[in-house]
């Protein structure tokens, strides 16, 4: 009986933290918001009072990489707007890019820029993600080209010896299938299905520990999240920044975009979404869900 | 007189209530399991979906093929069992007949507390202390496999089987092990031919109850075992059915989802019938009581 008591209090307190930390952070993003919200509301007041009185839904859908990006949009955007209900729906960048030109979606989610055989459609693109590729601090490899990284990543080199490192295997850490930085490292380095996982982690933090214990490892994370317990290698002898991804230098990125129909009038609402995206207001949030935001 | 005989009425109903909350949460989950899991077994093929080698869910072409994970479930469990077991009914042997009174009430508590150990405490060490030493062990290049999994979950099991065993072992009348030291048996031999048999099904219970928590437990392993969707090798990077449903299902869609609903009830279906063993025992052992 004591036993089961102690248990539920641990229990408790557990959840007691839980609930916490949870409430902390939920505050923190809500206050930051609310002053993006202020500030942005302060700008946009003086342009004119009906756009405030907004009401309507937006349908957004796609890519699901941009999750985070399009999510800290819409929290923002529902504080300046709170009759506007804009909904988001991850299924893919290829779904988001059909529901634009079907007409299902307001606005189409993409991680990818539009193929040349998607006509009939505008892309807009509001943010970028750099991918960076890591490898343990032993490790004394310092630039890999695409064509290296492709063979790492697919297996064909099995030794560091093979790209100017140690005499020591290679181990391919990623994430797990579905993942958005998964699948954007697969299909810019071209490596789609293709890849020999040694790990498939469901963090990016959990892929920078793993890499980071481990001497064999390569690894890919978002740019953001990679700190110095892991050495980042340049691509292409670029290194991978905020900047050299808004000059294109760094080659393992992509383009987040907002697919629209072409021609198509946009509602109000859905507009207002865009220009709220591409403002300098949303420039923080972009940062802050670890992307890059536009030069 | 009619205020008391509304209170037992009430706490009556209060009490079925109560009863029910489980039995319904026990029947909506089953519903659910099989309404949301049946749809892609229907798509897939049930053949194809358990007999298939290959799970590539995100691919242009997606398999959807999971004999990998209920092999990997298997041989994890059978794993943990090997090392669980012996370790456990000697702990518990050591617990009810040999230790003395100081050393056991010491011994007990901390077996207590790796039972209330949380899983996601035994993965971050496994994930630190364990997979690096693997790596060392065994001069691999990678420590995350079915070896590391294996270890974890036999720790894991270890209080289930040792409190079941030891409460069985407990019970034994004491006059079976009297008649056995008074034939001359020495206290290892009453030990091993008389006291385990005699507590025989109660052990079992405990070792299916390990059984029950290896082939449930997600975190720990996801930590351990790398999570790739191989057939299962001892030190492979290897996922179990636990793991397949956990990883994906965060930003699965469409089929994906589908097929992880499929993987949840398959995994439902073994529990299933680990507790039919567990009550099939347990039964026994109560008739065996009552004699």
């Amino acid at each position: 009986m004591k036993k089961i008591v102690a248990v539920l209090m641990a229990g408790l307190m557990v959840m007691g933290l839980v609930a916490c930390s949870s409430e902390d952070t939920n505050s923190s993003t809500a206050s930051s918001n609310s002053s993006q919200a202020s500030t942005s509301e302060a700008s946009t007041a003086d342009e004119s009072s009906e756009v405030l009185e907004l009401s309507g839904s937006v349908t957004t859908g796609g890519s699901t990489s941009v999750e985070s990006v399009v999510g800290a949009f819409i929290e923002a955007f529902r504080e300046m707007y709170p009759d506007v209900d804009v909904t988001y729906d991850p299924t893919g960048s290829g779904a988001g890019i059909t529901g634009a030109s079907e007409g299902t979606l307001d606005i189409g989610l993409s991680s990818r820029a539009l193929h040349d055989d998607e006509t009939g459609l505008e892309e807009t693109t509001f943010a970028l993600d750099g991918i960076a590729i890591i490898v343990n601090n032993e490790n004394t490899v310092e630039d890999l080209t695409l064509e290296q990284i492709k063979g790492l990543a697919t297996g064909e080199i099995t030794n560091w010896s093979e790209v100017g490192g140690p005499d020591m295997p290679v181990v391919l850490v990623g994430r797990e299938a579905g993942s958005g930085t998964r699948d954007g490292f697969e299909s810019i380095v071209d490596v789609e299905d293709a890849c020999v996982y040694s790990q498939e982690l469901t963090s990016t933090g959990a892929v920078i520990a793993a890499v980071a214990s481990n001497p064999n490892a390569i690894g890919y994370a978002s740019l953001s999240a990679v700190d110095d317990q892991v050495k980042t290698v340049t691509v292409e002898g670029v290194a991978p920044s905020e900047a050299t991804v808004q000059d294109g230098s760094y080659q393992i990125q992509r383009p987040f975009v907002f697919v629209t129909k072409e021609g198509a009038e946009l509602s109000d609402a859905a507009q207002a979404f865009i220009d709220f995206a591409l403002s300098d207001d949303a420039e923080q949030l972009i940062i802050d869900a670890g992307a890059v935001p536009l030069a | 007189m009619k205020l008391k005989k509304a209170t037992e009425k009430i706490m009556n109903t209060v009490f079925l209530v109560c009863g029910f909350t489980a039995v319904a949460a026990v029947g909506l989950i089953t519903i659910y399991m099989i309404i949301s899991g049946l749809p892609a077994i229907r798509e897939i093929g049930l053949i194809d979906f358990l007999f298939g080698t290959e799970w590539a869910s995100t691919a242009a072409e997606p398999k959807f093929g999971i004999l990998p994970f209920i092999l990997t479930s298997v041989w994890g469990t059978v794993g943990a069992i090997i090392i669980g077991v012996p370790i456990g009914l000697m702990t518990a042997v050591f617990l009810s007949k040999v230790a003395k009174p100081r050393v056991a009430a010491m011994v007990r508590p901390a077996v207590d507390l790796l039972s209330g150990i949380p899983s996601v405490v035994y993965g971050l060490i496994g994930m630190m202390v364990l997979v690096p030493a693997i790596m060392d062990w065994f001069n691999l290049s990678n420590g995350t496999c079915l070896f590391a999994a294996i270890l974890v979950l036999a720790i894991m099991i270890l209080p289930s089987i040792i409190s079941v065993s030891e409460t069985a072992l407990q019970a034994v009348p004491p006059e079976y092990e009297e008649a056995s030291l008074a034939l001359g048996a020495t206290k290892i031999e009453t030990i091993f031919k008389v006291s385990i048999p005699a507590a025989k099904s109660g052990i079992v219970a405990g070792v299916v109850l390990g059984i029950g928590r290896a082939i449930g437990e997600a975190m720990a392993v996801m930590m351990v075992a790398g999570n790739v969707a191989n057939m299962p090798g001892l030190f492979k990077s290897v996922t179990f059915l636990t793991t397949a449903v956990a990883k994906e299902m965060s930003y699965a869609g469409g089929l994906q989802r589908q097929a992880l609903f499929s993987i949840a009830l398959v995994l439902f279906c073994f529990i299933m019938v680990i507790n039919g063993l567990l009550n099939h025992f347990l039964k026994k052992g109560g008739a065996e009581d009552g004699k």
